[in-house]
């Protein structure tokens, strides 16, 4: 097991008290697999990952839980210890790649930054391996786009300079934070199917954070569904999205469009995520969730087997 | 004959140095007077042959005419000859002087901004105490503490200087600190230190070259104050403070001795903040004119 996710939960100091951002969250990757989170924006999903990298900012605390990676708990390092992590085993590749690079180095001495840093090598070795590293994220003419600032770059070749750039060290874990969110539909699949071949290729794995169920569908093995800084559904892809339990993974997947039928109304939830700062006794969702039962609002279900004999599918819910 | 003078205005090349001088030509004047400061005072030994040091009290007083241009001080020196001399101290001074101080004040800016908390706030407070000072006299104290001489006075320049480089590359290092691709060369794993020097510095630099390019003139004229009030460059040293300190005593009789060396002053940090204007119109898009 690369990563294992113990009990986690977050708070955000503020003005108005303290916001849970992540309550006892607990979820593994293994070794080279594709892991999708997915969940409406504020859900936990970023904080998740700043929390894995050791980047979240001063006004937060990690009430509870445990990182292990590797084995070695993540949160109990010092801070030479995680910063030793980031990059060299655990890269990230953001949602933004017009802004995510430097705009006024060029990109073959960014790679070269990070290459020298990570591997050890003396400026020229390290320029050239960052060469080699745009040929493996696919851009053509690698010399070319290495003597080129971002700027001069498309979005789509920006994020294969980000990915390549994550990559560099290379780490055994990606997170990747809605990395084609802001690229067009043939960027991204390519985008994609970059991350999928280097995953393969490298054993690489991959915490995948999206909202876009048919991403999800695509890419993963397995997924995770976040809502309020809770885990609500995990499970292997396919059972989920075939089968999802949940009423919240049930209506992210009914507010997808049908592309086939244009006229079919979009079904949005209705209502809104509950105040992270006071977070109701029972289930996150029910506020929101139509066949909510009396025990809802008062008791919060643990995150259970879905069925007795199947141990990959969890869901937290009372209806059943 | 019109379509030829068409296709040549289109296919000319423009060079940015004469379209900004076009753009801007009190810059240009600025240029062209720091120009031939400089170039006097580089070659002051082929232009005159008088000593900038030499005493000769025969010539003492000697009126401006064509042997003493600019005419001679109390003990005979060519005041033309000592300009010279004393432009390739102001000039020099001004500029080392802010360098340092904007270097320096950079590098602690961006320390204090990039890693905020405790450091930040010692080193905003001290440079609030230096700021808590008429720059003048903090400048006086220090020289006068230190001993009286040009080192010292240069010392005690930086010192009133830096806190403002200290903010300007503070307040720039806060707003870069949360952009995406520093964050980014954080999850790279690239280390605090290389983050500030290589992807703060080289993006907060531009206000702290504007402030340079103002500060220069600023700079010579407190060297040259600080020569004026005895707290800087020390005689015989062709200094254009300590020229105008002891010349203006002998204002009305002898007119030329502390006018022409204030000339040069006035013209040399007239020359740098014109300058400055336009480095900072070229350098900062929201200063629209």
């Amino acid at each position: 097991m690369l990563l294992d996710i113990k009990e986690l939960s977050v708070e955000f100091a503020s003005m108005q008290g303290n916001v849970k951002a992540l309550q006892n969250i607990s979820f593994s990757i293994e070794k080279g697999e594709i892991v999708g989170i997915v969940g409406e924006s504020g859900s936990g999903k970023s904080v998740t990952a700043l929390t894995i990298l050791g980047l979240l900012e001063k006004n937060a605390s990690i009430t509870s839980g445990s990182i292990l990676y590797k084995g070695r708990d993540v949160l109990v390092m010092d801070k030479r210890e995680q910063q030793a992590l980031r990059g060299k085993e655990i890269g990230m590749v953001f949602q933004e790649p017009m802004t995510a690079l430097h705009p006024t180095m060029k990109i073959g001495d960014q790679l070269a930054e990070v290459i020298k840093r990570h591997r050890k090598l003396p400026h020229k070795e390290a320029y050239q391996a960052g060469i080699k590293s745009l040929a493996e994220v696919h851009i053509h003419d690698p010399e070319l786009v290495a003597r080129k600032y971002p700027f001069e770059l498309s979005g789509g070749m920006r994020q294969r300079v980000v990915i390549a750039l994550a990559m560099a060290a290379p780490p055994d874990l990606l997170i990747a934070d809605e990395p084609t969110t802001a690229l067009d539909v043939t960027i991204q699949y390519e985008i994609l199917k970059l991350m999928e071949e280097l995953s393969a290729n490298r054993g690489t794995s991959i915490m995948f954070i999206t909202h876009d169920l048919g991403v999800v569908a695509q890419m993963c093995k397995r997924v995770i569904v976040m809502y309020a800084g809770e885990i609500v559904e995990q499970g292997e892809t396919h059972q989920v999205l075939q089968h999802p339990v949940h009423p919240y993974t049930r209506a992210l997947i009914g507010a997808l469009p049908d592309l086939a039928d244009p006229d079919e109304p979009l079904l949005a939830i209705p209502g809104e995520s509950p105040d992270l700062r006071r977070r109701p006794a029972g289930c996150v969702f029910a506020s929101r969730c139509a066949q909510a039962l009396p025990l809802c609002q008062e008791e919060r279900p643990g995150l259970e087997p879905v069925q007795q004999q199947n141990e990959s599918h969890y869901a937290a819910c009372w209806v059943r | 004959m019109s379509a030829e003078v068409h296709t040549s205005t289109v296919t000319r090349t423009v060079n940015p140095f004469w379209y900004t001088c076009r753009k801007n030509p009190l810059m240009l004047a600025g240029i062209v007077v720091l120009v031939i400061i400089l170039l006097l005072s580089l070659f002051a030994p082929l232009i005159s042959s008088y000593e900038p040091t030499k005493i000769n009290i025969k010539d003492r007083f000697a009126p401006p005419s064509a042997e003493h241009w600019f005419g001679t001080d109390e003990v005979g020196r060519d005041i033309f000859t000592r300009i010279l001399y004393g432009a390739r101290l102001s000039l020099g001074v001004g500029v080392a002087v802010v360098l340092g101080a904007g270097l320096i004040g950079t590098v602690i800016g961006s320390i204090s901004g990039y890693f905020g908390g405790r450091i930040d706030q010692i080193i905003m407070r001290l440079m609030d105490m230096i700021l808590a000072f008429p720059s003048l006299v903090l400048a006086m104290a220090v020289a006068a503490t230190l001993g009286p001489n040009l080192q010292n006075a240069m010392l005690a320049i930086a010192i009133i200087k830096i806190p403002v480089y200290v903010r300007l590359a503070r307040a720039e290092t806060l707003s870069l600190r949360e952009k995406l691709y520093v964050k980014a060369a954080v999850t790279f794993g690239i280390k605090p230190w290389r983050i500030i020097t290589r992807h703060i510095i080289p993006n907060a630099i531009s206000p702290v070259i504007i402030q340079v390019t103002l500060d220069i003139g600023d700079a010579i004229l407190l060297v040259a104050t600080l020569g004026f009030l005895g707290l800087g460059a020390q005689p015989p040293t062709p200094e254009w403070g300590a020229m105008i300190s002891v010349g203006w005593k002998h204002l009305l009789d002898y007119w030329w001795y502390p006018t022409f060396p204030g000339f040069a002053l006035f013209l040399a940090s007239c020359a740098f903040n014109l300058i400055g204007d336009g480095v900072r119109d070229i350098l900062d898009p929201k200063a629209n004119r």
